[in-house]
């Protein structure tokens, strides 16, 4: 649902009534995509509004935050066992601003546990299923906050996104997920998985929302040491733009055939060539590495001691720690400590984690080759349809699912996901690259698609 | 080739405790991603690593005192306190 259309809504029944209906709906929903429902605050809020007491560019309308974002006394669980009674004392600054803009946060979205996966099948509170498909995920890992938007359980969301994690529940439940440039938004109140990898993106069903929520959630905060202090502001043109495919980036029959119908679209009203990124070929390994190394170090505050799952009786530190910890944690997330440090530890270092942010030197020198020649970059957001619940049971299987969009996050390039439309009743997405700081760019870009492909 | 032993000391280093099953699970999974981490044996040794992305140097804000948690919020998520303060497990053993 379009922020125009909930506006219409709340015009005719008043925003208590229309919130309401809205929790109502999530109550029935089959797709468990959420994990916590604000239903008492959300209601209170719609009482304000319709006494004219909430104001804003978001004033009365319901936003889903994904669980990793610390909102205050509401439970934040990262989907894990090990926060599953976490209540954190302070907003994140993205939190604070939707406050600011009386947006009426409706719940917290569930996703993979700690954001580590590609279909939400990691998390602690069960799968999100497809909202076009309940067989099939939603995509992972910020896939509650792909279906709340594509089944009308909320009107806007916040994801986060450290190898693909808006773009791919973006493309699988049809909606719009931008994944900003590194340090455009302020990751204060983000729990960390991979700091120098990840950013927190909004979610939306058009690109007048996603903007607006950029807008909204983009900016200076002195809380977050990589925080670029710049701000963002929507500004529409219709510039004919120079349009690489990247080559690399692939998919199979179903999804390609409806990648080139979409570039025959595109080539009337810009510019259309290929480029090549050879450094491509390492960047998923590269992407994991660098990931799991900072995701063992990032995760190592898990102890029970100061928040969170806790037993009972307090051990020598190493028993307690190492019993928490394995209670505490599901397999995945298990997994990836364990691999970062192997990764990290004596004798491997350079074999692995240095070796891996060379690469990433590599990748941003193919980007920027690229973007000399290109003003935007396009591919399919993932290589294949919403997978199967069960289908990618293996590790190594699911990791290779990233591809297409793991690169973006080595370079801290920003990147969208524009839903193109339908193959055997899923949706497909096509994924924009943009040089640093181009949202504007890919969001004018992302707006003619989508009136070029619906048209 | 990856050792049963090396994914024991591996879980000693990460601090998880686990099961004679899991050590075994966890061995087969690691030995097929670190044989595919290989990949990077290909890249060039001669490049300059990055660490991080934005061309930012020593981020610095004002020394202003400002609000900060009280005790209470402090130890809200605590499950083991005492007297005001976190109670943890022993420290030496």
């Amino acid at each position: 649902m379009k922020i125009a259309e909930w506006k219409e809504k709340v015009e005719n029944h008043g925003c208590y009534d229309a919130v309401a209906e809205m929790l109502d709906r999530i109550e029935k929903s089959k797709l468990n995509a959420y994990i916590t429902v604000c239903r008492d605050q959300a209601l209170r809020m719609a009482e304000k509004y319709d006494r004219g007491e909430l104001n804003g560019r978001l004033a009365g309308v319901p936003v889903a935050v994904k669980d990793n974002i610390s909102t205050k006394d509401v439970l934040t669980t990262c989907a894990s066992k090990i926060l599953s009674n976490y209540r954190p004392v302070f907003d994140a600054h993205v939190v604070e601003r939707l406050k600011h803009e009386g947006a009426i946060i409706i719940g917290k979205a569930n996703m993979d546990e700690f954001a580590m996966g590609t279909t939400t099948e990691t998390s602690y509170y069960g799968v999100v299923r497809n909202p076009y498909d309940l067989e099939r995920v939603a995509g992972g890992s910020s896939g509650g906050s792909g279906a709340v938007v594509a089944a009308d359980e909320a009107v806007l969301s916040l994801g986060s996104d450290t190898g693909g994690s808006i773009r791919c529940p973006a493309s699988f439940c049809g909606v719009y997920g931008l994944k900003p440039t590194y340090g455009l938004v302020s990751r204060y109140g983000l729990i960390p998985y991979a700091n120098s990898l990840e950013q927190i993106g909004p979610m939306a069903d058009c690109i007048e929302d996603l903007a607006l929520l950029l807008e909204v959630i983009a900016g200076k905060d002195v809380r977050d040491s990589t925080n670029a202090g710049r701000e963002f502001r929507f500004v529409p043109d219709e510039k004919r733009l120079k349009v690489g495919i990247v080559k690399e980036m692939g998919g199979n029959d179903e999804v390609m055939g409806r990648f080139n119908e979409v570039v025959e679209v595109i080539k009337q009203h810009h510019e259309v060539g290929e480029v090549s990124m050879p450094s491509f070929k390492y960047a998923l390994a590269a992407y994991y590495i660098i990931a799991m190394s900072e995701a063992s170090s990032n995760l190592a505050r898990y102890d029970g001691v100061r928040y969170g799952f806790a037993l009972e009786k307090l051990d020598s530190w190493r028993r307690y720690f190492s019993k928490v910890r394995a209670e505490g944690f599901g397999e995945e997330v298990k997994r990836r400590i364990m691999l970062g440090s192997y990764a990290l530890s004596a004798g491997y270092y350079g074999k692995y984690y240095l070796k891996a942010q060379k690469v990433r030197t590599l990748v941003i020198r193919d980007f920027r080759r690229a973007f000399e020649q290109y003003d935007v970059l396009i591919s399919p957001t993932m290589p294949a349809l919403p997978f199967k619940i069960g289908e990618l049971a293996d590790p190594l299987t699911m990791y290779k699912a990233d591809v297409n969009t793991v690169p973006i996050n080595l370079a801290g390039l920003p990147a969208l996901s524009v839903p193109v439309g339908f193959v055997k009743k899923l949706p497909v997405g096509l994924q924009v690259i943009g040089n640093y700081f181009s949202e504007n760019t890919l969001l004018n870009f992302g707006k003619q698609v989508s009136e070029l492909w619906s048209g | 080739m990856v050792s049963v032993e090396e994914v024991y000391h591996t879980a000693e280093l990460a601090k998880i405790e686990i099961s004679g099953e899991e050590a075994e699970k966890f061995r087969k999974e690691f030995e097929s991603i670190l044989d595919y981490f290989n990949i990077l044996d290909e890249v060039e040794e001669d490049v300059e690593p990055t660490f991080q992305v934005l061309p930012l140097r020593n981020v610095f804000r004002e020394d202003k005192p400002g609000e900060c948690l009280s005790q209470d919020e402090a130890l809200k998520n605590a499950t083991h306190k005492e007297e005001g303060y976190f109670k943890g497990p022993r420290v030496v053993e």
